[in-house]
């Protein structure tokens, strides 16, 4: 549905995004994930044709998007970062303005925009102005106001992101109603809990796509093994083994320490280490490692290649 | 009908209607600037504060001051005992003129000499001196005639000689706000039609709203286009307010057509609206915009003739003002409105908006088209 190949995009001396090819079929959810700045908010942009890409190509449903945007734009629907509907208009209003503008038949015009007020619960809030709506209803009106042309593919750029984990849900259930309607839909996300949800994740790094897969093949192939503990004092139990052999990385959550290690022994060293340094550490364990531990890992290992010494 | 141009208009006037604020400059600006040009900046001088420092102290003298206080140009507010009091005076601006009349005024006239008198004119406000010293010389010479002809004893209007009679045209009582009061009806579109089309344009870069228009399948030119409909209307009604409002509070006398003003406002607006696109597509945002347009235009208005006449600037000047669109329209609006002419002595105007309007549009057009990317 949507074919990249090669794709760069440069601003001055700034490059954007480097050579990305990816290939997202028809019906997929595609997660697009990645530190900030590294490139996914640009590709979407040129996949949505506001940019034009400095090099490479981009088709979707086959039509090249730098060639005929026209019919590019009628085929996609794109939703910004930032809200971008206006918020002086009441709810009706925006989505009246964005049906006129695709230029939706006024007959059918009065069933759809009910349909599309039922499904991103606004029906009782059509007469508000944007600005008067909570982030979770301006980000459900935005959904709406992107479908009212039908698009066959939606383009989202981290649409969840300020919003409260109950409008995050929610904002979910309609894209799974969407996608079930066979919409094709690429979405960027810093919450990696709901790149679990992708049939297939890119993780970008610098403007290149460093790895893409689906979820669990992903998480199958991260070549560590994951241990879970918990310590009253996980700072200082986190000090002592961070930089050991063995140990990839290691995070806290509270009193929880999460150890990326190379090898499943790897569990009695680090015990080893923190009984010398009369640390108190319990429950101890292995775990099924998480998306979040693949790209934790991955961006590891691009900060800091392998022999690279310089700053140990 | 195009109904992505209509859906952008039918959202501007939501805007415009939306924002009180916006909607009460609209239409108090006129109101303000009409009131502030009809009353506070005229250039008719009455009345000046004088100061008399009269040494002379006889009939004669006292005759010189009441002819000068009978002319209504000065006001006499001191009679002081010095000249050192009359400088002071005029140091301080209590007055702004003084008349010195030396002793022996009167016996110089008795005796058929030559009196000298000093009139001093505070030259700081150069239109206010030169009115003043115009009047002072005036009122001195009739006064001056008025003496020898009782000297002689015969009118001197008999013995031959030049006699001049102006007759002023179009504004027979010099009233400055029958030039003022048409003229802001250029100034106000001028500024409604740029500044507002530039905000326009620029709020949806502000508010990130142009990302979102751009990926919809509409043009450029339906989104300037349904942009500047709504500021078009408002500097209309604002057109017509001025109108009315002079007519009713001014007695601004309209002895032209007002459909042919309407009419060549068009061509006008061509110009302005390509300004206020220029703005936007160097602007970032609503402030800068509002800064950059005053920078635009306020030289402009300096350079139009609005406030000063073209012909006493300097011929480098006078270049620049070719290039100032608001210049052609003053001429028009004063020419259809004071003089009543038609559209055969507008040529030269007509012809310069059809020039300028294309070019300053398709010019900023190009720019706003790259701008969107």
């Amino acid at each position: 549905m949507i074919f990249i190949q090669s794709l760069t995009k440069q601003f001055g001396q700034t490059v954007a995004v480097k050579a990305l090819s990816l290939d997202v079929g028809q019906g997929e959810v595609f997660g697009l994930i990645g530190p900030d700045g590294a490139g996914k908010t640009t590709t979407l942009r040129v996949i949505s044709t506001a940019m034009a890409p400095t090099a490479g190509r981009v088709t979707v449903g086959n039509v090249d998007v730098t060639r005929e945007p026209e019919v590019v734009k009628t085929m996609i629907g794109y939703m910004p970062q930032r809200f971008a509907l206006y918020p002086d208009l009441t709810v009706l209003e925006n989505l009246n303005f964005f049906a006129d503008v695709f230029g939706s038949p006024r007959e059918q015009r009065a069933g759809l925009i009910e349909r599309l007020l039922g499904f991103a619960r606004l029906t009782e809030f059509q007469a508000r102005q944007a600005r008067n709506l909570s982030g979770g209803m301006q980000k459900k009106l935005a959904l709406a106001a992107t479908l009212m042309h039908r698009p066959r593919v939606l383009l989202l750029d981290e649409p969840t992101t300020g919003v409260d984990p109950v409008s995050r849900r929610e904002f979910w259930d309609l894209l799974t109603e969407v996608h079930l309607e066979g919409v094709t839909i690429v979405i960027t996300t810093p919450y990696l809990d709901e790149a679990e949800r992708c049939t297939r994740v890119g993780l970008m790094y610098r403007g290149e796509l460093i790895a893409c897969d689906t979820p669990g093949r992903l998480r199958e192939g991260i070549g560590a093994v994951v241990l879970e503990a918990r310590s009253a004092q996980a700072l200082q139990a986190r000090r002592v083994i961070e930089a050991g052999d063995g140990v990839l990385a290691v995070s806290t959550h509270g009193d929880l320490l999460r150890l990326l290690v190379d090898r499943a022994e790897r569990a009695t060293t680090v015990q080893v280490a923190w009984q010398v340094h009369g640390i108190a550490v319990s429950d101890l364990r292995a775990v099924k490692p998480r998306l979040e531990d693949v790209f934790v890992l991955m961006l590891e290992q691009m900060s800091h290649p392998k022999g690279d010494l310089r700053d140990g | 009908m195009n109904t992505r141009l209509w859906a952008i208009v039918r959202k501007e006037f939501i805007h415009i209607v939306r924002d009180p604020r916006s909607l009460a400059i609209m239409f108090l600006i006129p109101i303000i600037q009409l009131i502030l040009l009809g009353y506070a900046a005229t250039t008719d001088i009455r009345r000046l504060n004088t100061a008399v420092y009269d040494a002379d102290r006889t009939i004669q003298s006292r005759q010189l001051v009441e002819a000068y206080r009978a002319s209504d140009y000065f006001a006499i507010g001191y009679y002081v005992g010095s000249e050192s009091q009359m400088a002071e005076l005029l140091d301080r601006g209590d007055v702004r003129a003084g008349i010195i009349i030396p002793a022996g005024y009167g016996d110089n006239l008795a005796g058929g000499k030559t009196a000298q008198v000093a009139f001093l004119i505070d030259g700081s406000d150069p239109s206010v001196a030169t009115t003043a010293f115009a009047a002072s010389q005036s009122v001195g010479q009739a006064q001056s005639i008025k003496i020898v002809q009782q000297r002689l004893g015969v009118d001197v209007t008999q013995l031959g000689g030049i006699d001049i009679r102006p007759r002023v045209l179009y504004n027979p009582e010099l009233k400055s706000a029958n030039y003022m009061i048409p003229a802001l009806i250029g100034l106000i579109i001028q500024m409604l039609t740029s500044l507002f089309t530039a905000l326009a344009i620029v709020r949806e870069r502000e508010q990130g709203t142009i990302e979102q228009l751009v990926v919809t399948p509409i043009k450029s030119w339906e989104l300037v286009v349904g942009k500047v409909i709504p500021p078009i209307g408002v500097a209309f009604f604002d057109l017509l307010e001025i109108l009315v409002i002079g007519v009713v509070l001014f007695e601004v006398p309209i002895r032209g057509s007002v459909p042919l003003l309407l009419v060549l406002s068009v061509l006008f607006l061509l110009t302005t609206l390509g300004i206020g696109l220029f703005v936007s597509t160097v602007a970032r945002s609503q402030q800068e915009a509002l800064m950059l347009s005053f920078l635009v235009l306020v030289p402009g208005i300096f350079l139009s003739g609005f406030f000063f006449p073209l012909e006493a600037m300097p011929g480098w000047l006078q270049a620049v003002s070719y290039f100032i669109p608001l210049r052609y329209m003053l001429v028009i609006i004063r020419g259809i409105i004071m003089k009543g002419v038609g559209l055969p002595v507008f040529g030269d105007q007509v012809i310069a908006l059809l020039i300028l309007g294309p070019v300053i549009l398709i010019g900023a057009s190009l720019r706003f088209r790259k701008s969107l990317e």
